[in-house]
């Protein structure tokens, strides 16, 4: 999802024998029993790293993730849609500075993770290395992106990590409308002339795969899950969530009167939640391309090097606000212990 | 640009009045170079949604924090003195609601 680069393993020295086998059960005591983990208590340092690579990563996705609907925030077609889109933008930066003052809870300062996502050390979510070429862009990634953002965080609300759960509650809580505004969009192209029509069904086309492997790599493959899980820091594997989007996408879609672009998607009787027709069972989707989403996670997808380049640019051009703000902040400062 | 280290900005906690006659609450931290910046930033960042009626920002290295360690010194005689809670005394029935 938001944390994809996690899927290398750990490759950090285990726990020092000082730190006790003892103070490590104590710790997977506290978390069996759902007690929440506060940033002063004592934490195993793999949970610690494995914490703040997952959180920034997240930071830094929400950051990223502005760059591709900024993109139309002039070129909204009424000042109503370019009103929800302004503040939906602002959310997502919202949510990316909740989420790195969470991650500092665990000993690193916002600063130095900022500065590995601008050199390129720090990962982000896939998806935002993928262009916005129409208005409709603006509908599918609210309807399809954030959707699958949501299904994600909503069991993040319950991590064992404090303040991590906290930020995903406040970012939960503002996700709704961004969904509900994007979909709403694609209910009115959906409404509209037939050219608009085509426009939804071309965005659906583009965002539907790299959605789907928002989720990350199959459960098969995902190094990391298994302690995550453990840990409670993950509730549901990629492909549980995965299929809870799927199932819920569909019948979205249905009501807009376009096609999923996957020729082998099919409804599959047995267990799960009930369709609106009473059959019982999932929807399957057709195989994913994985090599494209390495590609993309690697550095090599369509936008990887625009982003980068635009958040290094606006880092650039803000230091001298940076700058004049400190030295006046100093300045205040010395002129009250001389008064 | 990105190997020259970016400097600290001082870190802020962020407290929210809800509404009249409710306590201001924590509700997270932001970086800003002064208490001015801070207030505007927390305006931007902590109610965007009418989330409340008053601020107050605090330096976050103002507070003193209590040590997770010394959990059970602090706070166990809040659980062994059960005579400080009012169920802790027996009254006859017959007195009824007291
Ligand atoms: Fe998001
Ligand atoms: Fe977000
Ligand atoms: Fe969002």
């Amino acid at each position: 999802m938001y944390t994809q680069g996690l899927s290398n393993p750990d490759t950090a020295a285990p726990a020092k024998a000082a730190e006790g086998a003892g103070l490590a059960a104590r710790f997977q005591e506290r978390v069996d029993a759902e007690e929440r983990i506060e940033a002063n208590d004592w934490m195993p340092d793999a949970y610690r790293r494995t914490l703040t690579r997952q959180i920034s990563q997240h930071a830094h996705s929400e950051i990223i993730g502005m760059l591709p609907e900024g993109n139309w925030v002039t070129r909204a077609p009424t000042l109503r849609r370019k009103a929800t889109l302004l503040a939906k933008v602002q959310d997502e930066a919202g949510h990316g500075l909740y989420l790195y003052a969470a991650a500092e809870t665990l000993g690193r300062s916002r600063e130095e993770m900022f500065d590995d996502l601008l050199s390129g050390k720090a990962k982000y979510s896939s998806i935002f290395n993928y262009p916005t070429l129409t208005w409709a862009d603006m509908g599918a990634i609210g309807w399809l992106v954030d959707g699958a953002a949501i299904m994600n965080q909503i069991p993040l609300c319950r991590c064992s990590y404090g303040p991590y759960a906290r930020a995903m509650i406040r970012v939960c809580k503002e996700e709704s409308f961004h969904q509900r505004q994007g979909y709403e969009i694609m209910v009115a192209l959906c409404r509209g002339t037939p050219e608009q029509k085509a426009m939804a069904q071309d965005a659906l086309n583009r965002w539907y795969w790299p959605c789907l492997m928002m989720f990350g790599p199959p459960d098969g493959d995902s190094t990391h899950s298994d302690q995550s899980t453990r840990w409670k820091i993950k509730r549901f594997s990629n492909d549980e969530l995965r299929q809870k989007f799927l199932d819920a996408l569909v019948p979205q879609t249905e009501f807009l009167g376009l096609t999923l672009p996957d020729a082998d998607l099919r409804f599959e009787l047995g267990e799960g939640d009930a369709t609106k027709d009473g059959a019982r069972g999932h929807w399957r989707h057709g195989s994913i391309n994985w090599d494209e989403f390495r590609q993309v996670l690697a550095g090599n997808g369509p936008c990887n090097r625009e982003r980068i380049a635009a958040r290094r640019r606006a880092h650039k051009e803000g230091a001298w606000v940076r700058e004049a703000a400190a030295a006046y902040a100093a300045k205040q400062a010395k002129q009250k212990l001389a008064a | 640009m990105s190997d020259v280290k970016t400097p600290n900005t001082p870190l802020w906690e962020v407290f929210i009045r809800s509404r009249n006659g409710l306590a201001h609450k924590h509700v997270g931290s932001l970086h800003a170079a002064d208490s001015t910046l801070a207030l505007q930033a927390a305006r931007d960042l902590y109610t965007r949604r009418g989330e409340g009626l008053s601020l107050w920002i605090v330096p976050s290295n103002a507070i003193t924090a209590s040590d997770p360690a010394d959990k059970g010194m602090m706070f166990e005689p809040t659980v062994s003195k059960a005579y400080r809670h009012p169920t802790f005394y027996d009254v006859p029935d017959e007195v009824g609601h007291m």
